[in-house]
């Protein structure tokens, strides 16, 4: 095994499935050139007819990729960032992701949206700082967002070779962090978590670059006592419940650490379905960390203010006990 | 075009143009220092449209700016003091240090906006020139888009919409030619994207964006066009972006442009082309020009002082400003 980026991972997995599957095609802005690093010599590879150009234009290539998907490729779409899919909502929403139910099953759009940053990566204000999974999440679309390189080449595989639409959130704070990464091309089922510290005492539900900080956290409390037990669903849907179950029952304590909004966000969902399945559990009500529900303020401080961090992650651990 | 321009407009022309240039050039090493946060997209070598344009217009004409904005903003009137305050994420920055550099607006001097979302101003400028019709005012809206932009649905529809309602708007495309990487000659099949204006059922005209006189006398032009005649104009100014797409971009290293391409425009300078030629006609003195470099390069070190030296908002200040009417319980913050 090779301690290697998670973008590199990310790269590895999308550049083996194009070799292994010719149906595997890359539609984005600015890849050929590959601004965002992931498809970078592709074209020299792959061609340009697997390695799409599109210009700016994220609700018409959105719906290509559906049409595409529909009648026979299985096409990545990187949006370079996340905001970019909000110009292609009906085709997101409403066309993609409805098409199998309404056609009675008849149509399959084996399509991956490839949202290769995102989040907050400071100074980048109200409109390059999203992280709009939970829409995605209600209207019912598959959703992975991998905290670690290894999860990142094993999910992003599954997502590809998977026959509905999947969006795959890269957090912009994990896009520079290192792992250990298998060489040859494997999966990671979508739909199972993983716990990746164990612990007893309070469980932190975390997801994607919060994860790394959830871990650095349960280290940190380790000394005073505290049993912090990371669970990480990777797939935010579908999402594994039956090991956040085992979790919660086990610890009887929940924080929902998530970087997305409060109201309606994935925290908001998660301590519902705990407090709906687990209640006889719970030693103290289920908390969540979330972001506000503003848009991101360019001010440092007042970013990291709305922004959930370590400190607040602490402090809210402390007060459960 | 070749009317006599006074000395007066000459120099505020020049003056207005140097200033840009040198407000970006003081970004990007702030933006290098660590001391602006994030990134910026410059607009160096852009500078004779946003001038040119700007300032053929009223103080209460409106106009939608872009991610490449700082140009336009300046050239409206903007304040650089506020500007760097803004930047600089301070709380008397124009927009309390909440915006940073692509969300800038100014309504007092007709900005509604710079945009992080690349074609989103454009609707934006056809709603506000539908209030001018609806309430029968005389100013014009100005709407900044870059050759990428062009290529965005919600530009024709809003195109399409300034049409069929007679909307007094000019769509001003900067075409440099390249959006990040991607260059028109990829992303189009026409030549020049002003012709698309026929398809809409307005004129549209392309001219070299280089030359700020010839921006500058367009856009007069255009302007009484647009406001006497209610109907939308597409111009398209040809020019080209010195700097990388955005600040950091050089270490990317995408080299989707020849050394040889950027070195033949920057050959073709607005600055220096428009300092030449109105030095050459006698319109005024070496003498006089040096004394405006001075005065910006001054100006400029004023202003980051200024910023320097503002206060920085609460970090709780990030919950205000959200509603224009409050009520309690919103917005929420992320943990109790
Ligand atoms: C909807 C949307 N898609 C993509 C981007 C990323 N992006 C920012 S600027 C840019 C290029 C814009 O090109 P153009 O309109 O020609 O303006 P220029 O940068 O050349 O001034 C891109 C792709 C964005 N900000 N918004
Ligand atoms: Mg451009």
């Amino acid at each position: 095994m090779r301690n290697i980026y998670y973008l590199k991972a990310v790269s590895e997995a999308l550049f083996n499935e194009m070799e292994i599957n010719p149906d595997v095609v890359v539609i984005g802005e600015d890849v050929r050139y590959s601004l965002r690093g992931i498809t970078k010599g592709f074209i020299d590879i792959f061609g340009p007819d697997r390695v799409i150009d599109t210009p700016i234009s994220e609700a018409g290539l959105t719906g290509v990729g559906t049409g595409a998907a529909l009648s026979g490729l299985r096409p990545v779409l990187e949006f370079q960032i996340c905001e970019f899919i909000f110009f292609a909502f009906d085709q997101l929403v409403d066309q993609a992701q409805k098409l199998r139910y309404m056609s009675g099953g008849k149509l399959k759009a084996p399509v991956t949206y490839l949202i290769a940053s995102s989040g907050a990566r400071g100074g980048m204000a109200g409109q390059h700082s999203d992280n709009p999974y939970p829409y995605l999440l209600h209207s019912g679309m598959k959703t992975v967002m991998p905290s670690t390189p290894y999860d990142a080449k094993g999910l992003l595989v599954s997502a590809i070779r998977d026959d509905d639409p999947v969006a795959v959130f890269l957090p912009v704070n994990s896009l520079g962090t290192k792992g250990d990464v298998p060489e040859e091309q494997y999966t990671i089922p979508l739909g199972k978590g993983e716990i990746k510290k164990e612990g007893k005492d309070i469980t932190v539900v975390s997801t994607g670059h919060l994860v790394k900080i959830a871990l650095e956290t349960a280290e940190e409390l380790e000394s005073s006592g505290i049993s912090v037990e990371v669970y990480d669903p990777r797939t935010l849907l579908p999402l594994d419940r039956e090991l956040l179950f085992k979790s919660v029952k086990k610890t009887g304590r929940v924080i929902v650490f998530d970087d997305s909004n409060r109201t309606c966000g994935f925290a908001a969902e998660v301590s519902a379905i705990i407090s709906e399945e687990c209640f006889t559990y719970l030693k103290s009500p289920v908390r969540r960390i979330t972001r506000a529900d503003v848009p991101i303020p360019f001010n440092a401080q007042m970013e990291s203010f709305v922004l959930p961090d370590k400190e607040k992650l602490i402090k809210v651990i402390l007060k459960n006990f | 075009m070749t009317e006599k321009i006074t000395k007066n407009l000459a120099l505020e022309l020049y003056r207005k143009m140097v200033l840009c240039r040198k407000f970006e050039e003081k970004v990007a090493e702030l933006v290098n220092k660590n001391e602006i946060y994030g990134t910026t997209h410059e607009y160096v070598g852009e500078e004779a449209v946003a001038v040119g344009v700007c300032s053929a217009l009223r103080n209460n004409d409106l106009i939608t700016s872009t991610h490449r904005g700082h140009g336009h903003i300046i050239s409206k009137g903007g304040d650089i003091r506020y500007m760097f305050a803004e930047l600089l994420g301070r709380v008397n920055g124009c927009n309390k240090g909440k915006g940073g550099s692509m969300h800038i607006a100014d309504p007092g001097i007709g900005i509604l906006g710079a945009n992080g979302i690349v074609g989103a101003g454009v609707p934006i400028a056809v709603g506000a020139a539908l209030t001018i019709k609806i309430k029968k005012m005389d100013n014009v809206v100005i709407s900044f888009f870059g050759d990428g932009a062009s290529n965005q649905g919600v530009v024709h529809e809003a195109m399409n919409m300034a049409s069929i309602w007679n909307l007094p708007v000019i769509f001003v495309c900067e075409n440099n030619q390249y959006a990040v990487s991607t260059s028109v000659k990829y992303s189009l099949k026409i030549e020049n994207i002003s012709e698309r204006s026929k398809a809409y059922g307005f004129e549209g005209k392309t001219i070299d964006g280089m030359d700020v006189l010839e921006v500058y006398n367009n856009t007069k032009e255009i302007v009484n066009k647009v406001r006497s005649e209610n109907k939308p104009f597409l111009l398209e100014c040809k020019t080209y972006r010195y700097s990388g797409h955005f600040t950091a971009e050089k270490i990317l290293n995408l080299n989707y442009r020849t050394e040889d391409e950027i070195n033949y425009y920057k050959s073709k300078c607005p600055i220096l082309s428009f300092s030449t030629k109105i030095l050459n006609d006698g319109i005024c003195t070496k003498k006089e020009l040096d004394d405006i470099d001075n005065l910006v390069i001054n100006q400029i070190d004023e202003a980051v002082d200024f910023a320097r030296k503002s206060k920085s908002p609460e970090p709780s200040d990030a919950l205000k400003d959200m509603y224009a009417t409050e009520y309690t319980g919103i917005p929420q913050k992320g943990w109790i």
